[in-house]
Parts: structure tokens; sequence; C-alpha cells
């Protein structure tokens, strides 16, 4: 993740915008970061917001730098308004709201967010689609009115939060339910390739979500050890201090050695937190707006499909019309071309979707793969620090008791 | 301080096998607890996915584990049974470290080898006979000369047990005794029995390692004399309660007063003589009971003060470090299990990738993974060794915990005893005083009355019998204080040597070398893949 915000668009890995109209010589880039959380007004509605700085030499854009101040519900709009303008493609994925009071200040909680956040705009800046986004820009420029009034407005037919989506989805396997019990035919795409697709999905999430939970506990047995080790090196310490001379001195140095494993153990969980399990929950994440876009396609397809059979049906009373000289015929006419052109809109919304995908798949899993590495590989490293540490730390002592029992 | 037999940990045996069930009860498939756990982990998996092909997780894990060209395939077997490189890194250590508990060679009679000073007792399979009584078989090997054989098996049942740990505790006033096992029954089944076979085991074997104790009568009669044990229990309480009530009336109606043995007498008036004992006990109570410090008595003995303070200080400082040494033990199990699930979710999703995979990409991720897996289980099972050993070397600090409170135990006794000395000193000034009243009294009546001289007579008699009674006391005060004396040198050394060797067991133990090695071994080896994965992308793209 900290690759991305620093060189952007640049060095032809960020989806090679390669704008007629860009006068400059400089390859485009688009760089942006998210820092400075400052928590903002009391009690209740208590909020953090962050910096926004934008770096770039887009033509669209008002600047080679722009400054902002952004808070969790801008990005949250930014989101859904990227989701229902593009589908088909995998939006990056946003931290989780918090829901827990006590935990939504917490130093950690704000790090981790702010990453997540840095993240989700460097990813979208990065996309070649995602980055020519009008509210993109909005986001990224205006002022804090407009970008309030943006967010207000869109409470109304445009908002569709993930969970709706998600209502859509259950809404289609339940019309698969109703097959097998003989109600209705099923509007869905019975490509098989697609459904092994989409199988792969919903099992991986489930693979992942049990993965980061581990992943989670790990960190938290990390800090757990730590405290013991803390705790343990102050007892032995008191001890030492009981018994004086060599033996009491060693004591006291087993202790020192313990307590400074312990913070050792605490960097390390911090560590892990941020390049092991975040990385795996971001996975999670990504996975789930996978699924959202699922809906999205079976959407699109229900309506084709319902599209045609409606035209299906609008035929036959046209004919109808026709045959009996109606003077509805004309009106029916109206309707049936418009019906048609809508028809024809329906199924390039449809067919964009699946093109879309089939291509932002191949970018996901060879992405995934880069991340998932690098993750993999800071756990590693990790543990081997830990494991190196704790072997010198004790392995520093024994010189030192060999003397003791040999005395 | 000795330790007990290493060969049998039986109290924490248990938990490797119970760690072992944790690991593997993953989704809740039932998994045996055999050492190949790896493979239960695969058969949950058949269990869940009916889609997987026969290709199971060992496979892909040891034909592809060539990222140690020393170890052969079947070497990954050999990392899920509980690792050997543990007894090859502290194996020896031990063994010495065995040997010089079992030796003896501390202050007792022999400082030369093991053979001509060796007691070693086994308690065995306990038999609920036809009574509703447990017995416990026990069996001695021995060389020592009191003992008639030289191997020698009783059935005892638990109250044997008690009888002898109170002989021994009246009979060794003032020594470190180890505590008896509790004598409170929780639930009469299998477990019970069991622990309390293994509680009774580890206080015999304190008792036979315990320089003075193991040539002691007491115990040579409960290890060799078949039947019935013959401890006579003088020393109950409750009967000789009864007795002494008998003659209390006497006491209380100041007949006569009755001729005291003075050994008798010295006991810490629970003996016979209930009106001393009321006393005592009223003292006692008044200014706190044996081991306190709030003695009105005047503890000549300045050094003795200081050491009690210090050993008091000990004492909650090893309460302190036992307890956080639990809390560090369980930590270590937590983070181990843990790991290990971790391992165990990621072999899954290694295998999902790797059958599902549609794109390169997926293989190479799957194969990232594997490496991360490998280690992970690895060391989440180097953490449960760990944990085992650690357990084994801390324990340490819960049997000194235990020579606490007999030292407690010992400090009480010489607390009674002086307590006696004085209750006794007292009475004689008392008698004196009553005597030299009516001698008072009777030189001014001249020639008294005969009552009054016979009462004269009578009270001298009683003081001079106290004051023997006292002079007792005072021997056995004395005899207490030295013994006292020669414990505490006695545990401090044990101890000195017992804490050198602990803090050497656990640092060695505590060094993860082969864990170490495993994680640096596999992050070049991400590396590696790292710089291929960026290659693979950068070409994909052009």
């Amino acid at each position: 993740m900290q690759q991305r915000s620093s060189t952007g668009g640049g060095g032809g890995g960020g989806g090679g915008l390669q704008s007629p109209r860009s006068p400059s010589s400089q390859p485009p880039y688009l760089s942006i970061s998210v820092t400075d959380p400052a928590k903002m007004g009391n009690g209740v509605q208590a909020y953090i917001s962050y910096k926004v700085i934008t770096k770039t030499n887009f033509p669209e854009y008002q600047g080679p730098e722009k400054i902002v101040i952004r808070r969790y519900n801008d990005f949250v709009w930014l989101r859904d308004r990227l989701f229902e303008k593009y589908k088909g493609i995998f939006i990056p994925p946003l931290p989780e709201k918090s829901t827990v009071e006590k935990f939504r200040f917490s130093a950690e909680f704000i790090e981790m967010r702010r990453q997540a956040l840095d993240t989700f705009v460097n990813r979208i800046a990065l996309h070649h689609e995602l980055q020519q986004s009008e509210d993109l820009r909005t986001f990224l420029q205006a002022d804090e009115q407009t970008m309030e009034r943006a967010r207000s407005q869109d409470t109304g037919i445009f908002k569709r939060k993930p969970s709706d989506l998600m209502q859509i989805f259950r809404d289609v396997q339940s019309k698969v339910s109703d097959v097998v019990l003989g109600k209705e035919k099923p509007v869905e795409e019975t490509n098989p390739e697609y459904e092994k697709l989409k199988r792969y999905i919903f099992e991986l999430e489930d693979h992942l979500a049990e993965a980061q939970k581990h992943a989670y506990r790990l960190v938290k047995r990390h800090r757990e050890l730590g405290q013991s080790l803390a705790d343990f090196g102050k007892a032995i310490k008191l001890l030492g201090a009981c018994e004086g001379d060599a033996l009491g001195t060693a004591f006291s140095e087993l202790g020192a050695k313990s307590e400074m494993l312990s913070i050792k153990l605490q960097k390390e969980a911090h560590h892990l937190l941020m390049n092991f399990e975040e990385p795996l929950k971001d996975y999670v994440r990504a996975v789930q707006s996978i699924k959202g876009t699922i809906a999205e396609r079976a959407n699109a397809f229900r309506q084709q499909v319902e599209l045609v059979e409606t035209i299906k049906l609008k035929e036959i009373d046209l004919n109808k019309y026709r045959l009996t000289r109606s003077e509805k015929t004309l009106e029916a006419e109206h309707e049936y071309e418009e019906l048609k052109a809508d028809s024809e809109e329906a199924t390039k919304r449809f067919e964009n979707i699946v093109r879309l995908m089939n291509e932002e798949i191949v970018r996901f899993q060879e992405q995934k793969t880069q991340d998932m590495g690098l993750a993999f590989h800071e756990f590693a490293k990790g543990q081997a620090r830990l494991a190196n540490g704790i072997a010198d730390a004790w392995r520093s002592l024994l010189p030192k008791l060999e003397t003791l029992s040999s005395s | 301080m000795m330790a007990y037999d290493y060969e049998e940990p039986h109290l924490y045996a248990n938990s490797p096998a119970v760690m072992e069930t944790l690991v593997l009860h993953v989704d809740g498939g039932d998994s045996d607890t055999n050492k190949s756990s790896i493979f239960n982990g695969e058969n949950d998996n058949q269990h869940h996915y009916p889609l997987t092909s026969p290709v199971t997780v060992a496979e892909i894990i040891i034909s592809e584990d060539d990222d140690d060209p020393n170890e052969n395939p079947n070497s990954f077997n050999s990392f899920l049974e509980p690792p050997s490189y543990a007894d090859a890194v502290f194996g020896s250590f031990d063994g010495d470290h065995g040997k010089q508990i079992n030796g003896h060679g501390v202050v007792s009679t022999s400082g030369k080898s093991t053979s001509s000073d060796h007691l070693k007792i086994s308690v065995n399979s306990p038999v609920s006979g036809v009574n509703t009584y447990v017995t416990y078989l026990i069996t001695t090997w021995t060389d020592l000369p009191e003992f008639d054989e030289t191997i020698s098996s009783v059935r005892r049942r638990f109250s044997d047990v008690v009888s002898l740990s109170d002989r021994i505790s009246d009979s060794y006033r003032g020594f470190f005794l180890p505590m008896r096992p509790d004598k409170s029954v929780v639930m009469k089944n299998q477990e019970f029995v069991e622990q309390r076979r293994i509680d009774v085991e580890k206080y015999l074997r304190k008792l036979a390692a315990h320089p003075v104790i193991r040539r002691s009568e007491e115990l040579r009669v409960f290890l060799q004399v078949q039947g019935k044990l013959p401890l006579v229990k003088t020393m109950d309480l409750a009967s000789t309660m009864l007795d002494g009530a008998v003659r209390l009336p006497k006491q209380l109606f100041g007949a006569s007063v009755v001729a005291v043995d003075p050994r008798e007498a010295v006991h810490l008036g629970r003996g016979k003589d209930m009106v001393r004992f009321f006393k005592e006990v009223r003292q006692s109570v008044t200014y706190g009971w044996g081991g306190s410090t709030k003695m009105p008595l005047v503890e000549e003995d300045k050094e003795f003060m200081e050491k009690r303070m210090k050993l008091q200080d000990l004492e909650l400082q090893l309460t302190n470090v036992s307890q956080q040494a639990e809390s560090l033990v369980k930590s270590q199990q937590d983070i181990g299990e843990t790991m290990g699930r971790l391992g165990l979710a990621l072999v899954k999703l290694t295998k999902f990738e790797t059958e599902e995979a549609v794109f390169n990409s997926q293989k190479v991720r799957a194969k990232d993974m594997k490496y991360v897996v490998t280690s992970a289980v690895k060391t989440s099972r180097l953490y449960r060794e760990l944990n085992t050993q650690t357990i084994k070397h801390l324990d340490k600090l819960h049997d000194y915990l235990g020579e606490m409170l007999a030292v407690n135990s010992a400090h009480s006794d010489r607390s009674n005893a002086l307590l006696t000395v004085q209750t006794l000193e007292s009475e004689v000034s008392t008698l004196n005083s009553r005597i030299e009243k009516l001698e008072a009294v009777a030189f001014k009546v001249f020639g008294g009355d005969r009552s009054r001289i016979q009462k004269i007579e009578e009270l001298k008699e009683a003081m001079r019998d106290t004051d023997d009674a006292k002079n007792c006391a005072v021997r056995v005060y004395e005899q207490i204080k030295e013994n006292n004396k020669i414990e505490l040198e006695r545990l401090d050394k044990e101890r000195h040597d017992d804490f050198c060797g602990m803090l050497k067991g656990f640092v060695v133990n505590q060094v993860p070398q082969d864990m170490q090695r495993r994680w640096q071994v596999h992050g070049k080896q991400l590396q590696t893949k790292q710089v291929d994965m960026h290659k693979f992308v950068a070409q994909s793209r052009m």
C-alpha cells in the first residue's frame, strides 16, 4: 500500500493514461495522500477529519496541488457514486464504520482507518477508468460546503448502500429457491464459467474471513504475551532483590531481559496488525465489493431479460391493435419503439458489465497476488525478527548463568 | 530442596494432548488426537468441500518442501512429533541436573555416588477394596542401612499417610517438613483418585529427599511394616483431650495437683493438661497464632527476626512470581495455539486457491502462502514444546512456595515451644508466690495448721515438677531453635542451587533456535518470489 501513494500513476504501472490533450512531456500522474487525522466537534457529534492532499498534472484538475478536508462520510459518498456510475468495475473497498463507541477514537483505530482510506483513494486514482470520474474530481477539489451539499443530496433514490445491494442479491437468490419450490422461472445467467466465478468468490470470502479472524487473534496474543513478559520480568526482579548476591543479580538481569522482550513483542504485534492482518482484512473487503458487482450484474441481466419479455408482450398487443385498426395503435407503436430503445440500452449495459468484469477479475487476481505476497513476506520478516530478538536476548544471559552455577 | 522425579511430570502430561485437540478442532469436525494432526485438518476439508480433489494437503506440502536441503521428505513428519530438538538441546542438561538432585549430595551422610544412599519410592495401583476406602501400593527401593530389605511393598490408605505426617511433625519439630496432601475429598471419582496418588507419591518422595527425615523410624515403619500401620497416635488431639478432660475436675477443685511427666507437659499443652492448654490457647489467640510476629514474647534472637522478615518477603515474591509465571505460560500456550489455527486456515485457503485456480497468479499466490503456512504450523508446535519445558522449570517456584509453608510451620513450632516455656515459667512464679503467701501466714500463726502446711508441701512439689517441666521445655525450645537454624541453612543452599538450575533451564529453553532458522529461510525465499512477481506483472502489462 505504501508503494502506491508515492508513485501514483508513474512509471507506466498506473494504467497508462495517454491523454492526447496532455501538453506536458511528463508522464501523467495523480497521487493522493490522506493524512493528519483531527478530532472535530464534541460529544455525540464528534468525528474525525482528514487532510486530503492531491498532486497531479491531469488537465481536468485545477492545479498541480490541492488540499481539502474530508471526513469518513465523504469517502462513503464517493464510493457510492462510483458504484452507481461504474457498474462492472470492482470499486475499491472502504474500511468499516465503527459501531463501538470507545474504540472510535482510539489512536490505533484512527491510524488503521487513515491507512485504509489512503489506499482507497489511491486505488481509484490508479484505475484507468475510475481516475477519470467527475465525482472523484469533486471529492478531491471541492470546498467543504459544496461537498456537504453533494453528500446530503444523495440521500435519495441514487444512494444505494451495499447492504441494499445485498438485499437485491438475496432476492435473486430467493428467486432461485422459488424455482425449486416450483414458483417462478429463475432470471439468472446460465453461463457455467460465470457460475464458477460466483462460487469461487463466495467460498473465497469464507476462507479469507477465517484467516483474517485468526490473524487478528494472533495480534492480540502477541500483545498478551508481551504483557505477561513484562509482569513476569517485574516479579522476577523483585524476587532477585530478596535473594541477593550473584543469584539476585542473575534474577534481576533475567527480569530486565523479560521486560525488554515485552517491548519487542508489542512492536511486533503492531507490525503484524498493520502489515499482515490489515491487508488480509482489505482482501476480505475487496471480495465483498466484488459481491456487490455481482449483484449489479444480476440486476442488469434481469432488467434486460424483463425488457425482452415485455417487448414480446408489447409486440403481441401491437399486432392486435394493428389488426383491429385501433386508435391505440399509434400510442402502442410509440411505446414499442421506446421499449426497444430501452432494451438495447439494457443489453448494452449488461454486456458492458460483463466485459468490464472479465477485465477486472484478471487485474484483481494479479493485484491480490502482489498484495498477499508482500503481506506474507512482512509476516515472515516480522516473525524472524522476533525470533532473532528473543534468541539473542536469552542467549546473552547464558554466560552469566554459567558462572553462577559453577560458583 | 529436592525435586520430584523428572521422568513423570504427571500433572502436565495432559496438556500436550489437550492442546493437540484444541488445534485440531477448527471446524468442529471430530479429529483424533494422533500425532499427525495437520493431516486431520485435511480431513475437515473433505467434510466441507466435497469438490476437492484427492490431492492431500500433506502431499502438497511435503513434495514441495524443498526449502531446506538438509531435510528429507520425512522430516516434516518428525516436526509433527514432539520435536526431538527439545531433547537434544537440553536433554543432557536436564540429565545432569537430575543426577545432582537424586544424588542427595547436599547435607546428608554420603557425598559420594548414589549407590549407598538410595531411597526411591513409587506409589501405584490405587484399589478401592472391599472397604469404602482406597489403598495404594507403595513400593520402596533402597540400600539405606536402616531398612531391612532393599525392595519392599506395602498397601496403605490415605489416613495412614495422615498419621505418618502427624507423627513426623510431632517428632521433628522445628524442621522444614513437606506439606502433606490435602485431606479434603472433592468427588470420589477416577480423576480424584489419580490426583491423590500423584500427591501421595510427591509427598513421600519429598520426605525421602529430606536428609534427616529419610532416616527416621516413622518413615521406615510406614514404608516397610506390613499390615495395619503401627504408628501410635500419641498426640491425637481428640483422644488426649478426652484424657485431659478426666483430670480437669480435680484440677479445678484444686484437690490435688497431678504429677505431670515433664516431657509430656512440655508438649504444647495439647496433651494431658487441659488447664494449661486453654491458657496457652488464650495467649496465642490474643497475640496471634504461631507464625505471627506480634508476640509479646521477647524474641531475643534479633538475627532470627531479621531472617524471618526476609523469609516472609521471599514468600511474597515467590507467590507473585509464581502467579506471573502461570500467566506467562498461558500466554505462550495461547500464542502457539492461535499460530496453529492461523496456519490451518491458511492451509485451507492455499488448497482452495490451488484447486480453483483459473489464473496463474492464483497459483503463485498459493505457493507463497504455503511457505508461511508451513512455518506457522511448525512454530506453533515449537511453542507447545517450549511451554511444556517452561512449566517444568518454573515449577520450581511452586515447590519453593511449598517450602515456605514448611518454614512457617517450623517457625510455629518454635513460637509454640517458646510459649510453652514462658507459660511454664509464669506458672512456676505463680506457684512460688502462692507458696510465699501461705508461708507468710503460717509464720504469723505459730505452729500453723496442719492443712496449711500440707498445702505448702503440695505446692512445693508442684513447683518442683513444673520447674522440671520448664527446664525440659527450655531444652526442647533450644533444640527446635537449633533445628530451625540447620534447616534454614539447608534451605538457603538448596534454594540457591535449585534457582540457579531453574534460571539456566528456563533461559536455555527459551532460545527457539529452530524457529529462528525457519523464518529466516522462509523470508529469503519470499523475497525472491517478490522479485519474480514484479517481473511477471511488469511483463504482462506490456
